[in-house]
């Protein structure tokens, strides 16, 4: 009789509180930030080229900026699905409580959606307006009111879109940065749980959330421009491996300066913390560990070579897998890891997630897949390449 | 003259640019200004649950927990079940006992409440509650029970992290869910550091132990206080004096359960050590 009870409990050992049994934020939770991290990330790979002016990003800042729209609009599903009452989900809005770290989510993710949508728009108009004159059947409606009644392409007209796209993407950089900061700090400023109660964890998770954004990029890049048998541009690759290279060296420094702290300080609880990374955590941190390490192993070497290799392509999807592979490892381990340290600090629980179930490994992978079916929809419904000749301009 | 009117020129734009920027860095430090005034308007107490004959602004209630007195016999933890709809396993509670037992020549206590396995298993279902004999041929220097429940902090954090506003602080202490309004995100069950909080799978929302705020309003006691064979708990209003409980809080060296986090329990404990958090 016993084992069904406890069926749907996570298995412990030392003390636990009762209700500890049933974990919280599971993993819908760890899908949500790796999302909107995948989001800050594309966007900077966009700014890159629009704010900082960096041509080798060009061909993709389009790209990135479609895929970050499409990864933004799957991001309030992860939670939504996760609420116990969903339909009541717009009171935190309508009403928000405003000392609750959460309350401003839905402003901040909103404001955030205005701005890229706006960027795209105008970054995307002359193109629209094209569009609209060309496209035929139930297109052409559709591709009408995208201009918003705005058909004038004239070169005076143009450079209003450019610096209007530009202004946009500055006043992006601080939201992107401040929406997935924002999100570290949801977990950083609460202090029941010691695994989380960090001041680093909004700035790990921005760097992070940058590492596995760029990476999503390259991988992006490299998979969509070979499908549409469209040559690679070396800049480009390598802009990025610089990119990735720089975001994760900054960002393993101060996961390790988190380590550290927390053992150097080893503050009442350390030794179950010490069985936490020994248990239950384990794998997680063996394979954010050993991608990252890896990954930072073959970048390091891509950024240092003077003469391209012929697999360096290869290398650097190789080297961006293991990245999104470890960021997506952090986010459990970060997540799940701070449930499964018992806030009695006398316990450990285990986390096992369902298959199917509406918090499952199956939703999970619909909100982490679906974003790519949206993109490539979205891509279709508005280009973002570049004209052949105009990428080598 | 060409140059200066460059400079002049470029003199102008970044003035502009400036002056967007400022207005922008206004209107963000304008919305801060406003949302600090809207944290000071919303933290207020919303408005009082009209319960007839009951003025929340007349009490302040509080509990105590004569833990020496405490004999582990659950009745606490299966009233409590009863009185307030809390589902029958052992996953979710309003109130539990732990246990604690200093075998011989150990240093670290070995701690179980009411649902660990072997507990539920001697007890024989999830609906019932007891604690098993492990220790019968053990050879134990010191053994105790702690009763927990909701602390109802002074600072409560799960008020404080709740995003809709559902839970809050009653003016007689208590800290209330108006579970019609509860999104169920779980927030609050995160930032409780007691463990007091949970989702009612069957609701969707969160739940916890509200002192049985629809018996405290009537003049009636908790039920856990009422059926406690040994007067291990006592509940009472501060505003009076001469109440046991101020008598209690007053004349013993009562403690709370981890005063390091601000929160400001309201559950004074005497006869628990260093082990008990």
């Amino acid at each position: 009789m016993t084992p069904d009870l406890f069926a749907h409990a996570a298995p412990y050992v030392g003390y636990v509180y009762p209700n500890e049994t049933v974990i919280p934020w599971s993993l819908l939770i760890v899908v949500y930030p790796y999302i909107t991290g995948l989001v800050a990330g594309a966007f900077i790979v966009s700014s890159l080229y629009h704010v900082f002016g960096m041509q080798q990003f060009r061909p993709i800042a389009r790209f990135a900026l479609l895929t970050a729209l499409c990864f933004l609009l799957f991001a309030p599903l992860s939670l939504l699905i996760h609420l116990g009452r969903p339909e009541r989900a717009l009171h935190a809005v309508l009403t928000p409580h405003w000392t609750s770290a959460m309350a401003a989510f839905g402003y901040i993710a909103l404001f955030y959606l205005v701005v890229l949508a706006l960027e795209i728009w105008f970054a995307f108009r002359a193109d629209i307006v094209a569009m609209a004159r060309s496209a035929r059947g139930a297109l052409r409606p559709f591709y009408r009111a995208l201009t918003l009644g705005s058909d004038d392409v004239s070169p005076n007209a143009l450079a209003w879109d450019h610096s209007w796209a530009r202004a946009l993407a500055i006043i992006g950089i601080p939201s992107a940065a401040g929406l997935h900061g924002y999100v570290g700090f949801i977990f950083g400023s609460l202090k029941s749980r010691e695994w989380w109660s960090s001041d680093l964890m909004p700035i790990i998770f921005l760097l992070s959330a940058i590492v596995s954004g760029v990476a999503l990029l390259a991988i992006l890049y490299v998979a969509v421009w070979k499908a549409r048998r469209v040559e690679l541009e070396r800049d480009c690759l390598g802009g990025l491996a610089k990119v990735m290279w720089a975001f994760l060296t900054v960002t393993l420094v101060v996961e390790a300066l988190e380590y550290v702290e927390m053992f150097y300080r080893a503050r009442e609880g350390i030794g179950t913390i010490e069985h936490l990374i020994e248990g239950p955590l384990r794998s997680g941190l063996l394979i954010q560990a050993l991608c990252s390490v890896v990954a930072f192993a073959v970048l390091s070497a891509l950024v240092a070579r003077k003469t391209p290799g012929a697999r360096d392509v290869g290398w650097l999807v190789f080297s961006a897998s293991l990245l999104m592979i470890a960021v997506l490892a952090m986010r459990w381990n970060v997540v799940i890891g701070g449930q499964e340290l018992s806030k009695t600090m006398k316990g450990l629980l285990t986390y096992r997630p369902e298959l199917l179930g509406r918090e499952g490994i199956l939703t999970s992978l619909f909100l982490l897949f679906g974003p790519l079916f949206a993109l490539w929809l979205l891509a279709r419904l508005l280009p973002p390449w570049l004209p052949p000749r105009a990428a080598s301009v | 003259m060409d140059k200066d009117d460059n400079t002049t020129k470029e003199r102008r734009e970044f003035l502009r640019l400036l002056g967007g920027a400022v207005a922008l860095g206004g209107a963000a430090f304008g919305l801060n200004a406003l949302i600090g005034e809207a944290i000071a308007s919303v933290a207020a107490v919303p408005s009082e649950p009209a319960i007839a004959g009951y003025d929340w602004t007349k009490h302040r209630w509080a509990f105590a927990v004569a833990g020496e007195r405490c004999i582990g016999c659950l009745r606490c933890v299966e009233a409590c079940k009863l009185e307030n709809d809390v589902a029958l396993d052992p996953n979710h509670f309003r109130t539990w006992v732990e246990r604690y037992a200093y075998l011989e020549g150990a240093r670290e206590p070995r701690i179980d409440s009411q649902s660990d396995p072997r507990d539920v298993a001697a007890a024989g279902s999830g609906g019932e509650y007891r604690f098993d004999d492990r220790y019968r041929d053990a050879q134990v220097d010191q053994a105790f029970f702690v009763p927990k429940l909701c602390n109802q902090c002074e600072h409560p954090p799960c008020v404080e992290v709740c995003p809709t506003g559902a839970t809050f602080k009653a003016r007689d202490g208590v800290v209330l869910i108006d579970q019609t309004y509860c999104i169920g995100c779980q927030y609050c069950v995160q930032a409780c550091p007691y463990g007091a909080r949970y989702l009612d799978p069957r609701k969707g929302v969160a739940d916890k132990c509200t002192w049985c705020y629809h018996r405290i309003t009537k003049g009636l006691e908790p039920a856990c206080v009422e059926i406690c064979p040994t007067h291990a708990r006592i509940f009472g209003d501060l505003n009076d004096p001469e109440a046991e409980v101020s008598r209690f809080i007053r004349s013993r060296r009562v403690e709370v359960l981890k005063p390091e986090t601000g929160n400001g329990p309201q559950v004074f404990y005497t006869g628990i050590n260093k082990d008990v958090s």
